[in-house]
């Protein structure tokens, strides 16, 4: 027996906190990294007849998320005091929603790797069990060394924190390995970026997941009793504290011992969970209805006109790319995966008319030169415009595609139109039948052999004076028409 | 009779005359506290210097012409009130050195107004309480008879308006609170309907009732401030956004086509027979000013007390949990680590009445009790708010009804059995639960001497027929004349 | 059913409230009282009644999400019981 004969069980808790200017129930700036205590009001800091006021962007972001992970935004939903003491809490409760969350029932479809090689990544579906909103706390600062908090004689609390707006996203239980929560978390972060709502940052902690995990033996039909696994500060300590959770638990069901329902910090630097379990009793939250703000009743009106809002999100992005521009299923994925970047590409496959073109010079040359000077898509030196334009003279033969990488060059570096590049250094292919006879005839001229030795039967030496006569043109010729043209000559 | 007593009305209107100036009422008022207050203890803090200050700019508005509604008023502020500077205690040693950094928005509209705030008066401990025993700093005394209690929680707002220590004042009522010391020392107070008034910087009791309310001679001064007070404020979530009538222009209507009920179950056992005479004399006065008295039931009035006792203590349970010694006020001396000083601090910061209502709302609201407790009491609540909801269907315009059971009662008479103290609500519990506006206005004196109030209970947002019926009743009796000897 | 010292304990912990013995009693005696007469309630049939959290209609009421200037450190830390680094402080927390 061992970690084999059992299969792991999780839900995750994801707690995000939301990019609104200004906090959830106060008009203080929603900012991170500011000198402690610089970011605080009456209202975020509980001062005696305070009181809070919803800001109705937080709502907005919300619904939209909800809309995103395809909830069921509710009709009617009310805010609730959560009452425990912590130096970080100012009121000692926190605003949150307890039995009438704001979202309900939706559902997010995560990627897995193909289970033969060679096959079709596996699409699962995770169900959202919930999303509500509420209010993050301040932060305990530890001031002895190793910011151990039991090790400090005293800790400091800044209260900047105290206020910012979370949306916290329940899981349902179907997740079943650390790849699939990680894979949950990836497209869960990729949703919020591209709506905005969040930066998603963990190490600032605007992102933070904690993990319910339990194991069942193979074959059971009801799961094992579960722990709460918190304090993970990326995602790949999410798998690997699963990991350890899942291994703990299993020992311990092995040995015959009950895991017991409770929760544990993560612990990175030892690898292990360890329990955070107080002297204290069950805790005993005492929810009941917020009287200080009032039941939040969105009509279906309000939340189409926020649907309307929505930008496109990667999966639906990624389908019409390859249904609208008839580009390969990777190169959808590529492009959709980031806004911007998806944007870009469809400026230039309409300014050049050329899809395939322009998502191959989007994916190789443009994000080459980009990444190599550390750009994003946005800073683009190169406007979408001008790739797009790059690429239509490329089609018309203005410019040959060695040509062409040269012009991209040096429109990397100043920003010029490709037009005006090649107007200033003469770079247009000649295309001109007369012209290119001209030079062809001249080339035939300094070579009475090789045109002897071609009349006789000997046709390899064409692509001889073929290089001759994109030499004498400065290597401005068009080579296909050079080739035929050549070719006719030659014959006589 | 000095500037001391004059009621707003007047004392607006010598200002605006320049019979007097605004420091020379200021004066009069500090005068008037230095001789009477320490018999009294009406207020926790006396703000002369700020006073002053306040009186001087008021005299230059004046002269300007840039005088506002209440310009020059001398008034005090109950101390659960926020006020800039000021230290605001609630009447507790947990928040004796608090100052807070903002004001209330009741205080800043009375003070762009111009009025000059005399100080910060007594209550009992986080207006838990209605007798002003449970102020940490010692009770304040009715005016009327130094040996009993002024009411409360609001008694120092109250005995400082009988007492001729301000003009008028500020209390808030969260089951009775600014109404019950007003019957007790003879003056005017009026809860407003919930969200009539903003409760951003009150000090929060529970939340769900808790209303700011004025305490004055007159009705028409309570009609004045009122004007100030109400109306909406983007602070409070719980503040309608709804147009403050034109509450001076009412007093003139009468009660002439006012319906008012007489409902059975406020005059039951436990009424004192002088109150029950004093109260029904009252009724038939306003049935002779042309109202129309008709008989009413209000069936759930016997849960009042069970459902206020569960929600406000819960309520309050809550909301005083923030003073844990971290951010403001008070912290428990010599304990190294966090469980121990928030219980020491929390200890040792809250009076005993305070704790029992934490415990019990605590209770209330905890893992198993939390059905059967609170949701059961806010589903009474309906019942309760139906009772009212059913009257003003069946075309009562106003409700009347005794303002406490009986008059001041002796300090100490209560304070061994919380249920005996809880009784004073009775009558005054219910317009908290269902929202309603109410008002008390003297209508007579016990065989003692004491004060006796009728309360007037109306529609919500229907504060206009209160002050017409309030004002008709008090100028057809002459109660308010009768001043307590100091 | 009576209300138990135990009951009161667990709830004085809930409360961070430090009780004495005596007050121990006092508060459970108190309280059953109280609880007592509020048992009254249980009879009272209210099957269908919605709770009356809020005695008004109010919905959806909202602020703009515009910035407004915060207070200054000093302002706030002036009420602090200790403090340091322009942070509250408070003593050592142990789990
Ligand atoms: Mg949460
Ligand atoms: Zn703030």
């Amino acid at each position: 027996m061992g970690l084999q004969d059992f299969q792991l069980v999780s839900g995750l808790e994801v707690h995000v906190e939301l990019a609104t200017r200004t906090k959830i129930f106060c008009a203080c700036a929603n900012q991170f990294g500011k000198e402690p205590n610089t970011l605080v009001c009456p209202v975020c800091l509980g001062l005696p007849g305070s009181l809070p006021v919803l800001n109705a962007q937080v709502v907005e972001y919300a619904v939209m998320a909800g809309l995103a992970l395809n909830c069921t935004i509710a009709g009617h939903s009310k805010f609730d005091r959560k009452q425990y003491f912590y130096p970080d809490l100012d009121k000692a409760y926190q605003i949150s929603q307890y039995d009438l969350p704001i979202c309900l029932n939706g559902w997010l479809d995560i990627k897995l790797p193909a289970q033969q090689p060679g096959g079709e990544p596996l699409i699962k579906r995770i169900g959202i069990t919930r999303i509500h909103i509420e209010e993050d706390a301040g932060k305990l600062l530890h001031s002895a060394a190793g910011g151990q908090i039991s090790a400090a004689d005293s800790s400091l609390v800044d209260y900047n924190r105290a206020g910012v707006p979370l949306i916290e996203i329940v899981s349902e239980p179907d997740i079943r390995s650390p790849e699939e929560a990680v894979a949950y978390l990836d497209a869960l972060k990729e949703i919020l970026l591209h709506l905005g709502v969040s930066d998603c940052n963990m190490e600032e902690g605007s992102l933070r997941c904690d993990a319910n995990v339990s194991m069942m033996r193979k074959g059971a039909a009801e799961f094992g009793t579960r722990a709460e696994v918190k304090n993970m500060n990326s995602f790949k300590n999410v798998a690997k504290a699963m990991e350890a959770e899942a291994e703990r638990q299993v020992e311990l069901l092995e040995g015959g011992g009950t895991v017991v329902m409770e929760t544990r910090a993560w612990d990175a630097d030892k690898g292990v969970t360890r329990s955070m379990r107080s002297k204290e009793a069950a805790h005993d939250y005492r929810y009941f209805p917020e009287p200080d703000l009032v039941p939040l009743d969105l009509s279906r009106e309000r939340v189409e006109s926020i649907r309307k809002k929505l930008p496109e999100l990667p999966e639906a992005k990624r389908l019409r790319l390859v249904n609208e521009y008839a580009i390969p299923e990777y190169d959808a994925g590529v492009l959709s995966a980031q806004a911007a970047l998806a944007d870009y590409f469809e400026a230039v496959a309409k300014g050049s008319g050329n899809a395939k073109a322009a998502s191959n010079w989007v994916m190789g040359e443009l994000t080459g030169a980009l990444n190599k000077q550390g750009l994003g898509i946005t800073e683009s030196p190169v406007k979408s415009a001008q790739l797009g334009r790059l690429i239509a003279l490329i089609d018309a033969s203005t410019l040959s595609g060695k040509m062409a990488k040269e012009v991209f060059a040096k429109m990397l570096e100043t920003g010029e139109d490709p037009d005006a590049i090649v107007a200033k250094e003469g770079l247009a292919q000649v295309t001109d039948q007369g012209a290119i006879e001209g030079v062809i005839e001249a080339a035939m001229a300094a070579n009475p052999t090789v045109v002897a030795e071609f009349r006789s039967g000997k046709e390899a030496v064409l692509g001889f004076m073929v290089g001759q006569v994109m030499k004498l043109s400065k290597g401005k010729a068009n080579p296909a028409l050079v080739n035929a043209l050549l070719k006719k000559k030659m014959a006589g | 009779m000095g500037l001391q007593s004059l009621t707003i009305f007047d004392a607006v209107k010598g200002l605006r005359e320049k019979k007097f100036s605004a420091v020379e009422l200021c004066r009069a008022l500090l005068e008037r506290i230095e001789a009477v207050e320490p018999r009294v203890h009406a207020y926790m803090t006396v703000d002369r210097e700020g006073a002053l200050v306040a009186a001087a700019a008021a005299d230059k508005a004046y002269a300007e012409g840039s005088a506002g509604r209440l310009c020059g008023v001398p008034l005090a502020i109950k101390d659960n009130l926020s006020t800039k500077g000021l230290r605001t205690t609630c009447s507790s040693k947990m928040l004796e050195d608090y100052v807070p950094p903002f004001d209330a928005t009741v205080v800043a509209r009375l003070k762009a107004e111009g009025s000059v705030l005399l100080g910060k008066t007594n209550l009992d401990e986080f207006a838990m309480g209605s007798s002003t025993e449970n102020s940490a700093f010692g009770p304040t005394k009715n005016p009327w008879d130094l040996g009993t209690v002024p009411g409360g929680s609001s008694g120092g707002s109250a005995a400082a308006v009988a007492a001729d220590l301000c003009l008028g004042s500020l209390g808030s009522d969260t089951g009775g609170s600014i109404r019950q010391p007003a019957a007790l020392c003879g003056v005017v107070g009026l809860k407003p309907t919930y969200g009539r008034v903003s409760r951003y910087g009150l000090v929060a009791f529970a939340s769900s009732l808790d209303q700011v309310g004025p305490i004055t001679k007159t009705v028409r001064d309570a009609a004045l401030l009122s004007a100030v007070l109400d109306g909406y404020d983007p602070m409070d979530s719980t503040c309608v956004d709804q147009a403050v009538p034109d509450y001076q222009a009412a007093l003139g209507q009468g009660v002439q086509g006012l319906r008012i009920g007489l409902p059975k179950e406020y005059f039951a056992e436990g009424l004192e027979p002088e109150v029950r005479v004093a109260v029904m004399a009252a009724v038939t006065r306003l049935e002779k000013l042309g109202a129309t008295i008709v008989p009413l039931s209000l069936p759930n009035t016997a849960h009042c007390l069970s459902v206020y006792y569960l929600l406000a203590p819960a309520e309050a349970s809550s909301n005083l949990a923030r003073y844990d010694g971290v951010r403001y006020g008070f912290r428990a001396e010599g304990v190294s680590s966090l469980v121990p000083m928030y219980m020491k601090t929390r200890a040792q910061g809250f009076g005993p009445e305070v704790k029992r209502r934490i415990m019990l709302g605590t209770h209330a609201l905890s893992s198993g009790y939390y059905d059967a407790y609170y949701l059961k009491a806010q589903k009474v609540r309906t019942l309760i708010k139906g009772d009212f909801d059913r009257a003003w269907e069946q075309g009562v315009d106003l409700i009347a009804t005794p303002t406490a059971p009986a008059p001041a009662f002796a300090f100490g008479a209560k304070t061994a059995d919380p249920l005996t103290m809880y009784l004073s609500d009775i009558f005054t519990l219910s317009a908290n639960l269902a929202g309603v506006p109410a008002i008390s206005v003297p209508c007579g004196y016990s065989s003692k001497g004491l004060p006796i109030g009728l309360q007037l209970l109306g529609r919500a947002f229907g504060e206009v027929d209160l002050f017409r019926a309030a004002h008709a009743y008090e100028t057809s009796e002459a109660w308010g004349q009768k001043k307590p000897v100091l | 059913m009576p209300l138990k010292e135990t009951d009161v304990d667990y709830v004085a912990r809930l409360a961070r409230l430090e009780i004495s013995a005596e007050e121990r009693a006092l508060y459970t005696a108190q309280l059953d009282a109280i609880l007592g007469h509020a048992a009254d309630l249980s009879a009272v049939d209210t099957t269908g009644l919605e709770p009356t959290f809020h005695v008004l209609p109010l919905k959806n009421v909202v602020r703009e999400d515009t910035i407004l200037p915060s207070m200054p450190r000093a302002e706030i830390l002036a009420n602090a019981p200790d403090q340091a680094k322009g942070c509250f402080r408070v003593p050592k927390i142990i789990e």
